[in-house]
């Protein structure tokens, strides 16, 4: 296949808006190829979009559907020759989750947290998600395990667990939320901060964050820890966020990437003692961006209108359904986590979320390099993906932000900085936040550029960037963005002006990360025990099995990679 | 041959245990070990539907299994709006076939949550659920509450492997160190473990529940001298209990989904356990009945959006269960056909719905006979799964395990059932000639 004349945007490539052909074969790209040709004559054309934090599979994402049948209703839309029934706005079924990032030209998705023991829920519903590319991160936040190794300072037993979770939850990475007030919410409470001890395990947040982070690199994950802070969603959380990025500054990458991702940074960028006098923080955090190189965040950008939160942080959720009156499902997981979910509505002229929508855009616009930051509604937490095409409008045009600004809450002029921000963004910027940085942050070597020997993955807009200007235009970008002219997945066209046309199934990647067998061993002697003792399953019935993941994407790392290079 | 298998997941209720030990003699259980009587029931077996069978006239006529395949999906291309009914006691793989074949011949899918923690998940629907898995509780509960429900005679070992007798990490002296509470209508074995039984009169459990609910919000003025046959003594008891608990937990069972007020009942006791969170740690939990009922509303979450009774006769998904779910549906002869899978709504159903059901086509694909098999017109025979066919189950907690084969078995799973069914729907679309009774 052979797409004719886009004006490319490859930014990982230094393609900054180049009219060139690009070539397909065997669902990858090449130097050459013969066969169909696509005509792009002037198009923008991308890599395909890398979500690499969002909520798509698993138990609380189904829980979210089960407690929300009117939000189910409110995605219908009928069966096609090629479609399934399709539900669902901030929860679509598996289906609708397929097609609708396919329509918008996005091609992969990441899953940002699975409790291990029930990643087989997860994988059920990864698997049914048509058409993407996608994987999952594990959660180990919590973990009884996780906490005794830290507490023991035995980092390299604490490898040999994660590479043995990441095995039986066939994660792709370490995700960790709210470290320790898991475990804390098992009896009601919390930590505070990164310095108040866990009850019962004698270690604090601060501890078991920098212990992960060390193990990390010593299994040289293609990922580095994925970090969803203390204290989330607080007023103040500003200083918990910088204390947090501190305390990793000094850990030295085992790759070519970032030490920490931050998920999510907009319920992070929070000043005020409370809601009465909360404000943004984000210039604060951007500036620290600025002028530090280890850590990489993504926006969880708000969407007013309808949200379902749901987080892996279950003390967030109490309080957030005892602050809004909502309903509440909260689900405690034995050995290893909390969780929670609450559907709630962020109004523009609601003071909070009005404040809360600015602070997203202002930590996209004021840090300086885009490399640093993914374009994430944390969905559906913060809104739901179909969204993505608004908030790139909006990175792109002081225009467009004003007039939403004339429209939301007063305060926005006063607690944030968004209203003077001049800064719009260009193509590079957003290929870059929606494909390239989120690629580079995973460490997914074969995705999101259009370089000879990438997945061919590609989206394309109907949209001139030669004849289009954004500032002015943002409707237009808006509409362009959110039904691409054509998606190509793997080599194969999915999706024409908005309709699918073909469901392949895509991968799911993993990660098997090798250890010494000493460690394992030492390992096992503990799990063994935590089995016998705590656990309410064998461990034999624990693990992940292959019936589960049928189109494994394997990334091997850790000890046999260190041997291959030496 | 003597081959034993470890770890084995029972099939039976909602407890999943699984930790059994099976041997297997010449692809039969032989025996098993660690399970409750129920489950080594199911496990051991008994008389098997030996082929497929079609109606004619009065009698079931052995086929072979491509004319059932066929003949059912006659049955389904020719109904006008088709239910395909059951599904709690098999495995998810071939609960994600059935909601493909709904959708293929434009049919309402329901399980037997309908007749059973439907009102539970409605309950859910209105207020969410604050819960944990059974290990969490195990670890973790020094206060365990039964509310209409009969763990001692429903779900046998649910008390010694999660919740009441059993040690955990925080619970190190089991029994001795948790309080035991049970609401229920009568005495039952279930009862006798208690450290408080209250007995509560039929049908005022919407009424206990508030009572409760008024005492936690320390508005002890507004709760009058007895309450469903309970004094506010005891009521007020059972609240301090509650607050002074460090982790407690409130199963619930049909006790409570079916008796006046069901899934306001629920919305209720989940406003409870929710309020209760002010004060110490409380979690809920349905204690779900049938192996994978859970399963099936998880599936059809994921897939449709919607936990159960889901109509596809527009195309798409439409969820109304006071309308599409399978009790409704019958009871208006809003459907002209039913399949019947791994269920029997013949002895389930009430009379006046199980005689509409009588004067449909009936299709079932089931291990076993039962009294549903009377009244159908095509009877598919399919292997046991969790013995005989691999698959994943839902426990009543949500935690997915793998079950797993240990016999082989001359019958298709329900997967592949359902599968040839679609098969035959794909092939035979606009060519079948119906012979409309009604019409």
């Amino acid at each position: 296949m052979i797409i004719r004349g886009g004006i490319v945007y490859d930014p990982a490539n230094g393609i900054f808006g180049e009219e060139m052909d690009l070539c397909i074969d065997n669902g990858r790209i090449v130097e050459d190829a013969k066969g169909e040709v696509i005509d792009a004559s002037g198009l923008l054309v991308m890599p395909g979009g890398v979500d690499a934090h969002s909520h798509i599979a698993g138990p609380k994402v189904n829980t979210g559907r089960i407690m929300s049948p009117g939000d189910s209703r409110m995605g219908t839309e009928p069966k096609t020759a090629v479609c399934r029934p399709s539900t669902g706005y901030t929860v679509p079924n598996c289906y609708a989750m397929g097609y609708r990032y396919a329509r918008m030209g996005y091609t992969t998705a990441f899953e940002a947290a699975t409790p291990i023991i029930e990643s087989r829920h997860t994988h059920e519903e990864l698997e049914e998600i048509p058409i993407i590319d996608k994987g999952a991160l594990t959660l180990f936040g919590s973990n009884w395990e996780v906490m005794e190794c830290v507490r023991d300072k035995d980092i390299s037993k604490l490898a040999a667990y994660i590479s043995w979770g990441l095995r039986a939850s066939r994660g792709y990475g370490v995700k960790i939320v709210n470290p320790g007030g898991g475990e804390a919410w098992g009896f009601g409470s919390n930590v505070k901060g990164l310095y108040d001890p866990v009850p019962n395990f004698d270690v604090t947040p601060a501890e078991i964050i920098r212990a992960l982070a060390q193990a990390n690199e010593m299994l040289q994950l293609p990922h580095s820890i994925h970090l969803h802070f203390n204290n989330v969603g607080k007023p103040g959380n500003y200083t918990t966020a910088i204390e947090t990025l501190e305390l990793l500054k000094d850990i030295k990458p085992s790759r070519m990437r970032q030490i920490v991702h931050v998920a999510h940074m907009q319920f992070s960028a929070y000043g005020g003692t409370s809601w009465r006098d909360f404000d943004s923080q984000a210039p604060v955090i951007a500036d620290y961006y600025n002028t530090h190189n280890h850590a990489t965040m993504d926006l969880g950008q708000i969407i007013f209108g309808n949200a379902t939160t749901m987080t892996a942080d279950a003390p967030l959720e109490y309080g957030n359904a005892r602050l809004l009156h909502a309903k509440w499902s909260n689900h405690d997981i034995e050995l290893e986590e909390s969780s929670g979910v609450v559907p709630l509505i962020y109004g523009r002229k609601m003071p909070i979320n009005a404040i809360q929508w600015a602070i997203g855009l202002e930590l996209a616009l004021l840090t300086k390099d885009p490399w640093k930051v993914l374009m994430t509604t944390d969905h559906p937490n913060g809104g739901p993906f179909v969204n993505y095409p608004e908030v790139i409008a909006l990175l792109m045009s002081k225009a467009k932000r004003a007039e939403e600004i004339a429209t939301v809450h007063e305060l926005v002029t006063k607690r944030t900085t968004l209203p003077g921000i001049e800064r719009e963004m260009d193509w590079n910027d957003i290929t870059i936040m929606t494909r390239a940085a989120p690629a580079r942050v995973l460490g997914l070597e074969d995705k999101g550029h259009l370089g000879p020997g990438a997945d061919a993955d590609i989206s394309i807009y109907n949209l001139k960037p030669e004849e289009v200007d954004p500032s002015k235009d943002y409707k237009l970008v808006k509409n362009a963005l959110s039904l691409a002219k054509y998606t190509i997945k793997s080599g194969q066209v999915v999706s024409i002006d908005g309709e699918i046309t073909a469901t392949p199934e895509g991968k799911t990647y993993w990660v098997d990360a090798a250890v010494p067998k000493a460690d394992m061993d030492r390992l096992m002697i503990d799990l063994k025990a935590k089995f016998e003792r705590y656990y309410s399953i064998k461990m034999s019935n624990y693990m992940v099995q292959d019936a589960y993941v049928t189109r494994p994407m394997v990334i091997k790392t850790g000890e046999q990679v260190s041997e291959a290079v030496q | 041959m003597i081959t034993s298998f470890e770890d084995v997941i029972c099939s039976f209720c909602g407890c999943l245990c699984d930790d059994l030990a099976v041997e297997v003699e010449d692809d039969k259980v032989t025996k098993v070990r660690h399970s409750c009587r129920l489950g080594a029931n199911k496990l051991m077996g008994h008389e098997r539907i030996k082929a497929p069978m079609v109606r004619a006239g009065e009698d079931l006529k052995e086929v072979s299994y491509q004319e059932a395949y066929d003949r059912a999906a006659e049955i389904l291309l020719c109904a006008k709006h088709p239910l395909l009914y059951g599904w709690a006691s098999t495995v998810c793989e071939a609960q994600k076939k059935g909601i493909l074949l709904a959708e293929e011949v434009g049919g309402i899918i329901d399980s037997t949550a309908t007749v059973c923690h439907g009102p539970s998940i409605m309950g859910i629907e209105e207020k969410g659920m604050a819960g944990a898995t059974l290990g969490q509780i195990k670890n973790r509960a020094d206060l365990v509450i039964f509310w209409g429900c009969n763990p001692a005679e429903a779900h046998p070992r649910h008390t010694l492997r999660y919740s009441s007798n059993v040690c955990g990490r925080f619970t190190a002296d089991g029994r001795g160190c948790k309080n035991v509470v049970v609401v229920d209508v009568r005495e039952t074995k279930s009862s006798k473990n208690a450290n408080k039984f209250v007995l509560i009169k039929p049908g005022t459990d919407y009424e206990v529940i508030t009572a409760l609910r008024l005492l936690v919000a320390s508005k002890d003025d507004m709760v009058p001298d007895e309450v469903g046959g309970v004094s506010k003594k005891d009521l007020a008891e059972v609240v301090q209990v509650m607050k002074a608990s460090k982790f407690g937990v409130l199963f619930f069972g049909l006790g409570l989904t079916h008796s006046r007020g069901r899934s306001k009942n629920i919305d209720n006791a989940l406003s409870l356990v929710a309020e209760l969170n002010a004060h110490t740690k409380f979690v809920v939990m349905p204690m779900r009945g049938h192996y994978n009922v859970g399963g099936m509303g998880q599936v059809a979450a994921w897939e449709t959006g919607f936990p159960m009774s889901i109509d596809f006769a527009r195309g798409q998904a439409y969820f109304n269960p006071g309308e599409t779910a399978a009790c409704e549906v019958l009871g208006h002869k809003e459907v002209d056909a039913t399949l019947v899978v791994a269920a029997d709504p013949a002895s389930n159903f009430p009379r006046s719905i199980v005689d509409n059901l009588a004067n449909m086509p009936v299709i079932q694909v089931d291990p076993y006979q039962n009294p549903t098999t009377l009244l159908a017109d095509v009877v598919i025979p399919s292997a046991i799964a969790g013995i005989e066919a691999e698959g994943t189950a839902y426990r009543m907690d949500g935690l997915a395990l793998r079950m797993k084969k240990l016999v082989n078995s001359p019958f298709p799973s329900d997967e592949e059932v359902i599968g040839h069914i679609i098969e035959s729907v794909r092939r035979l679309k606009g060519t079948v000639s119906c012979n409309d009774k009604e019409a």
